[in-house]
């Protein structure tokens, strides 16, 4: 938590992913024409940068740090679910979705609360 | 920002000739960007806005964030990394893991866009502009444009995106104090359900399906036991235990395709 108490960290940690994310597009750009997309290196980045996000993704729902914290589990996996059902009830409509998850949380934690 | 129901989103009919020249093509990408795309993007970034405001960080650093980094999955990784306390080399390293992806994305796109008469620093400032949605929108739309028009078009798309995402950021984070605190519970909640359906629109590819379920698995538990590592130590073991397990399926898949005993490099 000292991280976030300080006020220089945020700006330094901001800037230090910015410069690491440009990185990763200026030496795409550089080796256009000389590399190929379908390498096995660049296969498994592709799996590691998706499980990164997964593994982020259900930390955020399982253990959320911030006010979603407060939240019931229970309402936070209803969010999901509806949010997953309409996405593919509904002809894979991504705005409808999140918002109909997000508001069937909110609508968990005002019902439990 | 808001959906012009008059663009076509679908990759129907683009302009044979192109549009006439760069500024053309240009203003073309601008206008392509104001619709659909955007408002699917905001709402992202809506959520964003809120996440920020949630942790207390100032409308400044999130809009800082959006500006120079402009790829959303990294930019929560660096807001929830700093949050919950990690070094700033754990942050470094996982917002690599995390954004390496735009490495051949970016590759396949410039060898694509790239217009011999343009000056050699010209692709490195479209390249900042670069993220999932101009470039799925760019590889449908380029191949009927002259090479000439092509990085006009993609900076063009790519600066009406980049402008919603900070104007969204702003919004997210003004909506965050403005509305009931169980609407800005739901804005904060948009985040997450937005990558969850993002990634589960996009698994018909095996390797991805099993990185996303294996990191899913691994993600919380490792989370508990080293709350610094845990997400580079989830992406890194989850993985490659995905890119094996793919390797070994598409080996016997092949095997069993050829039947005749050809053996393939086991990996």
């Amino acid at each position: 938590m000292s991280n976030a108490d300080t006020s220089w960290f945020p700006v330094v940690a901001i800037l230090v992913g910015a410069v690491v994310t440009y990185a990763w597009r200026a030496l795409g750009t550089s080796l256009s024409g000389r590399l190929r997309a379908d390498s096995p290196i660049m296969a498994w980045s592709g799996c590691v940068a998706h499980a990164l996000l997964a593994a982020l993704i259900a930390r955020m729902i399982v253990l959320p740090v911030g006010p979603l914290e407060t939240t019931p589990m229970a309402a936070r996996l209803a969010g999901v679910a509806v949010g997953v059902a309409v996405f593919f009830g509904l002809g894979r409509n991504i705005l409808i979705a999140v918002i109909a998850g997000a508001a069937t949380m909110a609508g968990g934690v005002w019902l439990v609360a | 920002m808001t959906a012009s129901p008059s663009e076509p989103t679908a990759p129907t009919g683009g302009p044979a000739d192109g549009y006439g020249s760069r500024g053309a093509a240009l203003r073309a990408g601008l206008r392509l960007a104001v619709g659909a795309p955007a408002v699917v993007l905001a709402a992202s970034y809506i959520g964003f806005g809120a996440l920020v405001r949630s942790v207390d960080w100032s409308l400044p650093l999130g809009l800082m964030s959006s500006a120079v980094a402009f790829a959303l999955p990294g930019q929560i990784v660096v807001v929830e990394m700093t949050h919950t306390g990690a070094s700033l080399l754990l942050i470094a390293a996982a917002v690599a893991l995390t954004n390496f992806r735009l490495m051949p994305m970016t590759l396949v796109l410039m060898g694509r866009i790239r217009d011999p008469e343009a000056p050699r620093w010209w692709p490195y400032a479209v390249a900042h502009l670069i993220a999932v949605t101009s470039w799925l929108v760019a590889l449908q739309r380029i191949p009927d444009m002259p090479v000439r028009e092509r990085t006009p078009f993609v900076f063009g798309f790519g600066l009406a995106i980049w402008s919603t995402t900070l104007t969204a950021t702003g919004v997210g984070y003004a909506l965050h104090e403005a509305v009931p605190p169980l609407v800005s519970l739901g804005l904060v909640f948009l985040t997450p359900l937005y990558f969850l359906l993002m990634m589960v629109a996009d698994l018909r590819q095996r390797a991805r399906l099993y990185a996303v379920i294996a990191g899913a698995l691994v993600g919380p538990p490792l989370h508990l036991l080293t709350p610094d590592w845990g997400l580079v130590l989830s992406g890194l073991t989850a993985g490659t235990v995905a890119f094996s397990l793919d390797r070994r399926a598409a080996a016997r898949d092949s095997a069993r395709a050829a039947s005749s005993g050809e053996t393939l490099g086991d990996v």
